[in-house]
């Protein structure tokens, strides 16, 4: 008996290394967990299906965060560039609370953002997505894989966060 | 043979956690090595290194999900709430998850609206957790409405690495609906509507011998939303029921809190009106508790949050959640590309004003004398002459060059200190702040950036002002992606007393690779919310040398 479980064992630890290659792609990658938060408007968006069109940047941020507006009014100058040689989207999610919320759409609009913007007022995404501070950026992969992510924002940030876009796009 | 058995199960654990599994989480580890500082009044702990650790882990697989957060405070960091020790679990839940359902056992924070009734959240810089410990059902049950339930005990502080619950058991019910997403006949009408209401209650026995307490306290409201093309207005009130606690000193009044903002936004443009009225609205889930233990309901301040630390850290306005009126407005306007303002990248210009004031209080027909301790009147929005706060500010952005852009900002700030109570001072301080940061692009991955700021406290009939003037200069150079160094020193030059003309330098260096990042700094530091090397976190006050490590995973 205990001979046939331990040959039971071997072959199964077996299976399973070869399973784990096939997985090892699948295991190395973090997936966009699903949280359900509104836009500007208030329609409901679900973030496991941002990848739907295409790439996408996740950019958490506040109105309260010079750094990270730095970092959007930068990559602002360069998006329309970024959207028609990858095809990606730039989803801003708002970590600000009801103290500051209500300035999200007032800073959004003043500047004349074209990114989608969603509003994480209790932090249930910036939490799943195991963001300490703000900024935090992470780049997706269409099936929803996050390839790269960086926690700050200095000039030239921008820079490196294109050479992984392009490296995504395959150009 | 039972060994093998286990090892198989393990294992086949293992394997479908592998296979299937996705996992999320963070880590936070700050240590601190505080020198004895008497001149900016900083102590040497006992033990002189101090270590806060945190990391949360969540797990997903299909429908099924469960998380936890481990945390240590071996011990906690200066400034963190004193009831913070040991290391253990500090939340965790499971739960499942489909497009109509989504139960949670165990930790959850929560919101209702705009938290006016309930709002349970975590903020670890501070120290602050309320959380929830019980049940949380969300129902989906058609396009466009969501109906969350709520029970639990929150949680109070964390001793001898557990977590310690509130006395009072909170429950609740929210609904929400999108009538846009929900109602065929509204799907493409140009007007949106969102309405919602909330219910929330709290029980907790009355062990007061003084007084007949209620034991259980309801707080109900509701709430509207609606867009029009570029106007949006939104508005919440809720009412809570006769609470007497140590905050109101055992009343019997009826309390509220009502909000509103209306908004008019287009390309370039953005302007925000808001209102808000609080009286007699904190709510506890134990009566005896204050400060910042077990609320249930979150009453913010209704102003901008200042970054440069000179307006961030000397006087910040807290909400009166015994009372107040409160007004802001706020415009933010970009002058485009190529006109004669905007020049060749734009201009930005920002204007805001905050205005906080003692709500009215009348006696018509109250007999203070009666046993029914309702001791005044309040309407909503009927305020009184008593100034607790005021906020006029405005900035200018600017991009001059490809190598230079800029920021100049100028605040004048009114905080009533004999309320706020920031400081030695009485009365009114009234204090001017101008800053001017620039950055300059020395190449793709250099850059230097620089903040000059001035505070100029006015002196008040007595001929006093407070802790006097300040000046702070800020020098950061940055290298894309990995590296920053700042040097930063804030000198109290204008203090009366000559020997609390005190410098605070301090220098920080820091590494970041990916969703890894690690900052030493060494020098003092006031309290406040500090922004270096592209982050912001409050920190308290302290001299000594600080490591603080942050990963994503």
């Amino acid at each position: 008996m205990k001979k046939v479980l331990f040959s039971l064992f071997v072959a199964f630890l077996a299976l399973q290394a070869t399973a784990q290659d096939a997985h090892v792609e699948a295991n190395v990658a973090k997936k966009v967990p699903s949280v359900k938060l509104v836009d500007m408007k208030g329609k409901a968006v679900n973030t496991a299906e941002l990848t739907a069109n295409g790439p996408v940047i996740i950019s958490f941020w506040a109105t309260w965060c010079a750094p990270c507006k730095k970092e959007l009014n930068t990559v602002h100058e360069l998006y329309a560039d970024w959207v028609e040689e990858t095809g990606v989207t730039l989803v801003a999610v708002a970590i600000d609370d009801e103290k500051t919320k209500s300035q999200v759409p007032v800073y959004v609009n003043g500047k004349a953002w074209d990114y989608v913007v969603l509003m994480d007022p209790n932090w249930d995404f910036k939490r799943a997505m195991g963001v300490n501070n703000v900024p935090h950026t992470f780049l997706v992969d269409k099936e929803g894989n996050i390839v790269y992510s960086h926690n700050n924002y200095a000039p030239g940030d921008e820079e490196k966060l294109y050479q992984e876009l392009l490296k995504l796009s395959g150009k | 043979m039972k060994h093998l058995l286990s090892l198989i199960g393990f294992t086949c654990a293992l394997q479908l956690v592998q296979a299937q599994g996705n996992i999320t989480g963070n880590m936070e580890t700050t240590f601190q090595y505080l020198n004895e500082d008497s001149i900016i009044n900083a102590k040497q702990p006992v033990q002189k290194g101090l270590l806060n650790s945190y990391m949360n882990v969540f797990y997903t697989q299909g429908n099924f999900k469960a998380g936890m957060r481990l945390e240590s405070y071996l011990p906690r960091i200066q400034g963190y709430p004193n009831r913070f020790d040991g290391t253990g679990i500090g939340m965790r839940y499971v739960g499942y998850q489909n497009n109509f359902v989504d139960v949670t056992l165990g930790s959850f924070y929560e919101q209702f609206g705009s938290g006016l009734a309930l709002r349970t959240y975590e903020d670890r810089n501070l120290g602050y957790d309320n959380l929830l410990d019980g049940v949380r059902i969300v129902l989906r049950p058609g396009k466009g409405l969501v109906v969350k339930g709520v029970y639990g005990n929150q949680r109070l502080s964390f001793q001898k690495g557990q977590m310690i619950h509130g006395a009072g058991l909170v429950r609740g019910v929210d609904g929400e609906f999108h009538l846009n997403e929900g109602l065929s006949f509204m799907k493409d009408k140009a007007l949106d509507v969102v309405l919602g209401a909330s219910f929330v209650s709290k029980f907790q026995e009355d062990d007061n011998p003084d007084w007949i307490l209620p034991q259980n306290v309801g707080v109900y409201g509701g709430r509207v939303k609606l867009a029009y093309k570029n106007f949006y207005a939104d508005a919440e009130f809720m009412q809570k029921e006769q609470d007497p606690s140590s905050d109101n000193k055992y009343i019997y009044n009826y309390g509220h809190a009502a909000v509103f903002n209306l908004r008019y936004t287009q390309k370039c443009l953005g302007i925000l009106i808001s209102g808000k009225s609080v009286d007699n609205m904190s709510f506890r889930s134990d009566r005896t508790k204050d400060l910042q233990d077990v609320l249930i309901n979150y009453l913010p301040s209704l102003n901008k949050t200042h970054t440069y630390n000179l307006v961030a850290t000397l006087y910040p306005y807290a909400t009166q959640p015994m009372g107040e009126v409160a007004y802001q407005a706020d415009i933010l306007y970009t002058f485009k590309k190529g006109s004669k303002l905007g020049g060749k990248y734009g201009t930005t210009v920002g204007l805001n004003f905050s205005t906080t004031y003692q709500p009215k209080h009348t006696l018509n027909g109250i007999d203070l004398n009666d046993s029914s301790r309702v001791v005044y009147h309040c309407r909503p929005f009927d305020l009184s002459d008593s100034l607790y706060w005021q906020d006029i500010n405005f900035n200018v952005t600017k991009k001059l060059n490809k190598k230079w852009s800029g920021i100049l900002s100028f605040y004048d700030i009114k905080i009533n200190n004999d309320v706020v109570k920031v400081s030695e001072a009485k009365g009114i301080i009234h204090a001017r702040i101008a800053v001017l940061e620039g950055t300059y692009k020395i190449n793709t991955h250099h850059a230097l950036r620089w903040e000059l700021q001035g505070m100029w406290v006015q002196k008040n009939a007595a001929g006093l002002n407070d802790k006097g003037n300040w000046a702070t200069a800020l020098v950061e150079y940055t290298i894309s992606p990995g590296w920053f160094f700042s040097f930063m020193n804030q000198y109290n030059y204008g203090n009366a007393d000559v020997s609390k003309r005190v410098n605070y330098p301090i220098i920080t260096c820091g590494y970041i690779k990916d969703a890894t990042r690690l900052t030493v700094s060494y020098g003092r530091q006031r309290a406040g919310l500090f922004c270096v090397g592209g982050v912001c976190r409050p920190v308290p006050a302290n001299n000594g040398l600080m490591i603080n490590l942050t990963h994503s995973f």
